[in-house]
């Protein structure tokens, strides 16, 4: 109950306060946000499986997004940014649509 | 160790909040994400190379369309120019028409003049008087003519076989009319000198001569040109 709502008003927050992006973490954003929908996904699916770990949440949310930064800042040192960005995302939302299978199996049992 | 009870119930943990607090972030995170794609232009997100490609892509437009500029400017430029030239040249043309029109007898003229009548019920003018009053108008200026109805112009002549008087081929009988065209008292003065045409026609039998300056005459008779057959015109010197 408390991470849906914590979501909910980190949304609003966004809505209000409308910041904007510093241009050095503009490229890097949208991945990392990409790998922490996929972190959260995994949760849930875990929560469902009755194996949920928070420490193992935490580290998965905030490691996924790191990792995806760090992955397309590398690429862009090497001149293969727009490649590996497209790789990662690529990755994350297979895995996030197989998360996203299985809560649906716990949910509708189908 | 986290259940998924724990998880679901209102009372807050450690662990629920550091949960709460990661999903806060990507909440937050989602949103201005998505905010600043709305804001950004498209060329933000761009790489280099695409930015190069594009860059490249608008310098060759640029210089084509620079070209296209030249190009239309060059053709305008002709346009006006030739127009102008074209009327200064059709207007040009057109006075010297008029021009060369009065002199060889194909336009109608009107202006300051004179007419004078020759009244022959005897017959005794010849074409000898007639040709003398001509050449004494031309004298005194006479710019168009015409006698009886003939224009006369420079090729004009007067023949006369004892019987009667032609112009330019035309037989005319008298009385004799000239209308000429020039300066009016001019003309009316020529024509009273001492052994000018009008001594000469009050010595003939019966003859008498009607001088009468106007201030506008009409010569309206008209005359065809022929091209010339031999003639062509030289390349001036």
């Amino acid at each position: 109950m408390i991470p849906a709502l914590a979501l909910a008003v980190g949304v609003v927050l966004g809505l209000l306060v409308q910041p904007s992006v510093p241009v050095s973490v503009q490229p890097y954003l949208p991945i990392a946000v990409v790998a922490a929908l996929d972190a959260v996904f995994g949760g849930v699916r875990a929560l469902l499986d009755g194996i949920f770990d928070d420490k193992v949440f935490v580290v998965s949310f905030v490691s996924n997004a790191l990792v995806a930064a760090v992955m397309v800042f590398l690429g862009d040192q090497l001149g293969v940014g727009g490649q590996l960005s497209t790789a990662v995302i690529v990755v994350l939302g297979i895995r996030i649509f197989q998360n996203l299978a299985a809560i649906r199996r716990h949910l509708f049992r189908a | 160790m986290t259940t998924g009870r724990e998880l679901g119930q209102l009372r807050p943990t450690r662990s629920t909040l550091l949960v709460g607090l990661l999903a806060g972030i990507l909440g937050f995170a989602l949103v201005i994400q998505v905010r600043s794609r709305q804001e950004v232009d498209t060329f933000a997100g761009a790489r280099q190379e695409d930015l190069a490609e594009i860059l490249d892509d608008l310098n060759a437009r640029e210089e084509r369309l620079r070209l296209d500029i030249d190009e239309l400017e060059r053709t305008r430029d002709r346009l006006t120019g030739s127009a102008g030239r074209d009327e200064v040249a059709l207007v040009e043309a057109r006075r010297r028409a008029e021009v060369l029109g009065i002199l060889a007898g194909t336009l109608p003229a009107t202006g300051p003049g004179l007419r004078l009548t020759i009244e022959d019920p005897a017959g005794t003018v010849t074409a000898e008087v007639l040709l003398d009053a001509i050449q004494e108008l031309r004298d005194a200026g006479a710019e168009a003519m015409m006698l009886n109805g003939v224009r006369l112009v420079a090729s004009s002549f007067v023949v006369g076989d004892g019987e009667g008087v032609a112009v330019d081929g035309t037989a005319i009988t008298a009385p004799y009319r000239f209308v000429a065209i020039g300066a009016a008292s001019t003309l009316a003065a020529a024509m009273e000198i001492p052994g000018g045409v009008v001594d000469v026609v009050a010595s003939l039998t019966d003859a008498r001569v009607v001088v009468d300056p106007r201030p506008s005459v009409l010569v309206d008779a008209l005359r065809t040109l022929r091209p010339p057959v031999y003639a062509r015109p030289s390349q001036p010197e």
